[in-house]
């Protein structure tokens, strides 16, 4: 139990997916302007998150791991998670019409976002069971969901600031998306 | 060379493929949710960017919204005419589009014309000789210029004339309103493509202070006002406007009428 603690708290603070290993920075800035679209990419992105590890870990073990092909991971894995979001994007808007549309066109953004494949590939090189790979991909996601959050808060704000003609829109959501990388650093010592 | 591998490795990868894919077909069929038919038909014509100018999350939302009848073809400014009124007939309504809007200068106190007040010799800007004194130009309201709506100008439509004032080609010109936001005296407006007459001063000095600076300079005589009995013409604060939606191509035009020449003929009267 303590140890699937570990996982979540070191997934989400420690290394953090965007802040601390840089993946998934493309809806990290993209979708980072105002705090309501940002939640529903941060809800989206850790449910597939945690869907992909189950079946990236199923996968892995019973066919790469059988048949000795761990060279195919990640082919393989793109191949899964892109079938998979389909599949749950369908599923999603026959079963719950309000929950599609809250998720909108951010579910098959997900299929391409790095951070997914990032936590495929890590549970695999980490060698997780299956329930800490679950819980791994769960944390990931609101890892990710807390940096877009903070930073569309932020960002939010910088609209009424001053902000220099020449730093105004990218350069400074980069220079904000460094310093909250640097504030995430702080935790490094934490485990 | 490992030939097991290379076989197991397309036989999986191709077994993954292929069991994925009839999955989803499965689920495709199976998980099929009834739409509006009219959704799918618009959304081939929508351009695909999802840009999002729409306000919307993507062309598909937005094609939803269009068959809801919660938003206009028009909001959509990427999708041209043809795509518009191909849509417009799926959803069974007519598009009216708005007419084509282009920049207008309201000032002709060019050189020769305004009386010059000064001696300007710092940055050759509008913005920067408002700071200071508002350049050489005696008039407060008009021109200053230096040609900062020429600069900001992404088309190349807007030049500066040999009288030192500048020119709209209302033919390149695309109603941007980059210029209109550029000039520091808000001389430069914009209007609809079709008004042709305007009076081309903003001068709300009185007659006599207004023509003390400047030869074309609207004085408020209002014998514009007079000759169309206060239809199209209207006087206030010193200075006469045209009012648009009141006046037609069939008022006399009091072009010639006007004693300082400040009420003028902008650009050709079929033009689009």
């Amino acid at each position: 139990m303590f140890n699937l603690l570990v996982i979540f708290l070191s997934a989400v603070l420690v290394n953090n997916y965007v802040l601390v290993n840089f993946l998934g920075i493309c809806p990290f800035v993209g979708v980072s302007k105002k705090i309501g679209p940002s939640v529903s990419m941060g809800l989206a992105t850790t449910f597939v998150m945690t869907l992909a590890s189950a079946v990236a870990w199923l996968l892995n073990k019973y066919i790469l791991e059988g048949l000795n092909l761990q060279f195919l991971q990640t082919v393989s894995f793109i191949l899964v998670i892109a079938s998979l979001v389909q599949l749950v994007e369908m599923f999603i808007k026959k079963v719950s019409r309000p929950l599609y549309d809250a998720l909108g066109i951010f579910l098959p953004l997900i299929t391409t976002n790095c951070a997914i494949l990032g936590v495929a590939l890590f549970l695999v090189l980490k060698q997780y069971n299956f329930v800490e790979s679950i819980v791994f991909g769960f944390s990931a996601g609101v890892g990710f969901t807390l940096a877009i959050v903070i930073m569309a808060g932020i960002r939010e704000e910088l609209e009424l600031a001053d902000v220099p003609r020449y730093f105004k829109g990218a350069p400074i959501t980069l220079i904000v998306a460094g310093c909250l990388a640097l504030a995430f650093m702080g935790f490094s010592g934490l485990i | 060379m490992n030939y097991t591998s290379l076989v197991y490795a397309i036989i999986s990868m191709g077994g993954l493929g292929l069991f994925f894919s009839i999955m989803l077909m499965l689920a495709n069929k199976k998980l099929h949710v009834e739409e509006d038919p009219r959704i799918a038909l618009i959304g081939d014509l929508l351009p695909g960017a999802n840009c999002g100018s729409c306000g919307y999350a993507g062309c598909a939302n937005f094609a939803e919204k269009l068959v809801g009848g919660e938003s206009q073809v028009t909001n959509c400014p990427v999708c041209g005419a043809e795509a518009a009124a191909k849509i417009a007939e799926i959803l069974g309504v007519e598009v009216s589009f708005e007419e084509r809007k282009v920049a207008v200068v309201f000032c002709q106190g060019g050189k020769g014309v305004v009386k010059e007040k000064a001696r300007y010799t710092g940055i050759k800007s509008c913005i920067a000789a408002t700071l200071v004194s508002g350049g050489e130009r005696a008039c407060a309201y008009g021109c200053i210029g230096y040609g900062d709506c020429v600069a900001v100008c992404p088309f190349d439509a807007i030049h500066m004339n040999t009288a030192g004032l500048p020119e709209v080609d209302r033919k390149k010109c695309t109603g941007c309103g980059n210029c209109v936001s550029a000039c520091p005296r808000n001389i430069i407006q914009l209007h609809p493509i079709s008004h042709h007459v305007f009076v081309l001063c903003r001068n709300l000095d009185s007659g006599r202070n207004a023509r003390a600076v400047c030869n074309i300079a609207c004085i408020a005589c209002k014998i514009c006002e007079k000759a169309v009995n206060g239809v199209g013409f209207i006087v206030e604060n010193n200075l006469a406007v045209v009012d648009h939606d009141k006046y037609t191509k069939e008022l006399i035009l009091p072009t010639d009428k006007c004693p300082t020449k400040c009420i003028v003929i902008v650009g050709e009267a079929d033009e689009v």
